[in-house]
């Protein structure tokens, strides 16, 4: 196919990155496709102002109430789910908070377990074991090819239906953990001293970056790695303890008492409550993702030449190290793109909790608050605005690591 | 879900992009009615009673009826209507970005809807009020009963902010799980999601008959919302709120004078001035709604009076069985009142 289309061999000469591609210069453009590029942005520019113009004019013609007054009104409604405190007489505009929190909530969840599980579905379709790929492709096939949405329900209604429905009849862990239709309630730990936690915090972090440091000034003093993963543990563990211990021999009283969770008239009560509604559109949106991020990674392995993989191979080294040492640090760079994508579509998907009763961004914001103010237009202009702007963030992010790993070649 | 999305923002498109000029050329909308020679009307997604297709796919129900009889009283024709089944959230972007002639979907007259929605409501179709559907093994006798209770809601509706009010003024807490569709609602609260499910009360015995075990589920008998459920259309549009409003009125009047489907015929000989204007025999009252003079005399032979309407899709003519209630005509103890058609 190269030799057929001499303009595909000069572009992408073998071995070449994407540096040199974007380093070649683009010929100046002259004064005509100036004033037509020009003229194209004006036209567009006036499309838009027009249409603003129209339906602000059409709109008070019609008596709507417009302009972003109502967020500061009484909202009057509840909501199930909440990361800041939220009651019916909050406002719209922190209705509008829940809900961006709780979209945020989900996604930063998901994206790293689908990323996790991504990554092993993708490398297992690689693998020379019949029955481990086998399963990985099943696994590709059914998810990619149903819709996402069918996936929601199904997990909802299966999660649902295999829980107990009664209170009473709760599965649980001694009288601490209960799990029924209503959801799982945990143990609440409640901080007595919010600022000593998150001084631990800030020294666990602290100590983490130290022993990374330590650990590279190691391995090029000694040669030997720094077993740093057992330090970190160590570290995770001891540090936290260490202060609960000081805490309780110092003040006498525990630094954490924990909300338990009581078997209410209706259902559990207090605690820790994560809700089936999450649990399902968690469930659904990783396993659907993982489908794809999966795909993703196996073209990125594929991308890596078999050369690489047989050097590795004559050299003796084990397979897992083959793949995470030489394969996959070369295979990232073709994943990292199009795993952005997946990332994005991830964020956009998890609008359609409101089939399943999450209170998401679109469930409470461009829903109940819609109806209930009735100022579509406002409304559906922050809802598209805070995706854009989740949206062009994460791809931000992605692109500065893309680029730190991209220039690594030069 | 996305398709609603895409509806509210195209819906917001459409009013972007509709010059205000066409607006004002075409305020009125009976006369766009007319000259499209079919009538719109935004109904429910499919509520027993309201507005449900049968199995011939022929939409049944006291809203959808309603519907009909505006068609032949604008139109002359009962058939020339399209059916737009609008959910709960979509209605209000609908009316706004005239996608839809008018409203006809069990929606709650209230004064942010009348307001800041930009609509009018003028007729009261059924007067109706929140109630709570529970399972009968749960014991409960009361809504004062359900403090710390998990309750399936539909977004969108007034129950949301019904059931927030009236556990606030009784110093009650509850657990709210809110869905799009009230398909997805009910399915919820069936599967033992929640322990009540809240809504209209009329839509509650409508979606208890769909229920896998109706005689599982009672209605608690407390009414905690008024809901005077509404036509509604856009608002500055004084004609066409007017007919819409005295379609009803002339339903209600020929109900009050024993004029019904079968027999309205042998009316057009009577001696009753009301009945006369009312059929437009004498006077001019078709003129200045701006419609034919026939046109109260063609809904009523397209649909019958508010009476038949009700008995057929609500009454003891239909699966429901809920009694007429406050929907009774003026004469009955009720609240269906209609005045003076001259």
């Amino acid at each position: 196919m190269t030799e057929a289309d001499p303009s595909i061999g000069r572009r992408w000469p073998k071995g070449v990155g994407r540096t040199r591609l974007r380093s070649r210069q683009t010929p100046p453009a002259t004064a005509m496709e100036i004033l037509w590029q020009a003229i194209l942005l004006i036209a567009i520019a006036g499309l838009v102002g027009g249409a603003l113009w129209n339906a602000s004019g059409s709109l008070a013609e019609q008596g709507v109430a417009s302009g972003f007054g109502f967020l500061g009104h009484t909202a009057g409604f509840d909501v199930s789910q909440s990361l800041i405190p939220f009651s019916a007489v909050s406002t719209y505009g922190r209705a509008f908070l829940v809900g961006l929190l709780n979209t945020v909530e989900v996604t930063v969840i998901a994206i790293p377990l689908a990323t996790i599980l991504g990554f092993i579905i993708g490398i297992s379709r690689r693998s020379p074991n019949w029955l481990l790929n086998r399963v990985a492709a099943a696994y590709v096939e059914v998810f990619r090819n149903t819709p996402l949405l069918l996936q929601l329900l199904f997990w909802y209604n299966a999660v649902l239906a295999a829980l107990p429905a009664k209170a009473l009849e709760s599965l649980h862990l001694g009288s601490v953990i209960y799990l029924n239709r209503r959801g799982l309630a945990l143990p609440q730990p409640v901080f007595q001293d919010i600022g000593g936690a998150w001084l631990v915090v800030a020294a666990i972090a602290a100590l983490f970056f130290l022993t990374a440091r330590l650990a590279l000034l190691w391995r090029a003093r000694t040669g030997p790695g720094f077993p740093h993963r057992s330090t970190n543990l160590l570290i995770l563990f001891s540090l936290p303890l260490a202060f609960c211990l000081a805490v309780y021999l110092t003040t006498g009283h525990s630094p954490i008492l924990f909300n338990i969770p009581v078997m209410g008239r209706f259902s559990v009560d207090g605690g820790w409550q994560l809700l089936p509604e999450l649990v399902a559109l968690l469930i659904g949106l990783i396993f659907y993702t993982a489908s794809s991020i999966a795909e993703v990674v196996r073209s990125g392995l594929a991308a890596v030449p078999m050369g690489q993989y047989e050097a590795a191979l004559s050299l003796h080294l084990p397979p897992g190290k083959i793949t995470r040492k030489v394969i996959l640090p070369q295979a990232i760079r073709v994943i990292i793109p199009p795993l952005t994508n997946q990332y994005l579509n991830l964020l956009k998907n998890s609008s359609l909790a409101v089939a399943i009763g999450y209170p998401d961004l679109v469930q409470i914001f461009a829903g109940t608050v819609l109806n209930q103010t009735g100022q579509a237009v406002e409304i559906v202009f922050m809802t598209m605005a805070v995706y854009l702007t989740i949206s062009l963030l994460t791809a931000l992010g992605m692109n500065v690591y893309n680029r730190r790993i991209a220039t690594v070649e030069n | 879900m996305k398709a609603r999305i895409y509806s509210a923002a195209l819906a917001a498109l459409a009013m972007a992009i509709t010059p205000s000029w066409v607006n004002a050329q075409e305020s009125s909308t009976l006369a766009k009615v007319k000259a499209r020679g079919e009538l719109i009307c935004g109904v429910g997604t499919g509520l027993a009673g309201f507005a449900l297709p049968d199995s011939d796919g022929n939409w049944q129900g006291l809203d959808t009826d309603y519907c009909r009889a505006l068609a032949a009283a604008a139109i002359g024709d009962a058939k020339k209507v399209k059916f737009v089944p609008l959910t709960a959230k979509d209605r209000f972007a609908a009316i706004q970005a005239g996608q839809v002639d008018v409203l006809a979907r069990t929606t709650t007259w209230t004064l942010s809807r009348d307001t800041a929605n930009g609509l009018d409501f003028r007729a009261v179709d059924f007067y109706d009020g929140q109630g709570f559907l529970v399972r009968a093994d749960s014991g409960l006798k009361s809504a004062a009963e359900l403090d710390g209770a998990s309750i399936c809601l539909t977004q969108g509706s007034t129950a949301e902010l019904n059931t927030s009010d009236y556990f606030r003024a009784k110093g009650m807490k509850y657990k709210p799980v809110t869905f799009a569709t009230s398909s997805e609602t009910v399915k919820a609260y069936e599967s033992g999601r929640c322990d009540s499910y809240s809504n209209d009360s009329s839509a509650l015995y409508g979606e208890r008959r769909r229920m896998a075990e109706p005689d599982k589920h009672v209605v608690l008998p407390e009414i905690v919302s008024r809901e005077p459920l509404a036509i509604g259309v856009l608002q500055g549009d004084s004609q066409w709120s007017d007919l819409t409003a005295w379609l009803h009125f002339a339903l209600l009047i020929a109900e009050d004078n024993g004029i019904t489907r079968d027999n309205v015929d042998t009316y057009l000989t009577s001696e009753n001035p009301e009945v006369r204007r009312l059929l437009g025999v004498e006077g001019n009252v078709g003129e200045l709604l701006g419609v034919n003079k026939d046109w109260a005399l063609r809904a009523i032979r397209a649909v019958g009076n508010y009476g038949e309407m009700y008995d057929r899709n609500l009454g003891s003519g239909s699966p429901l069985k809920i009694p007429r209630g406050l929907n009774a005509l003026w004469s009955k103890g009720g609240l269906q009142y209609a005045p003076p058609l001259r």
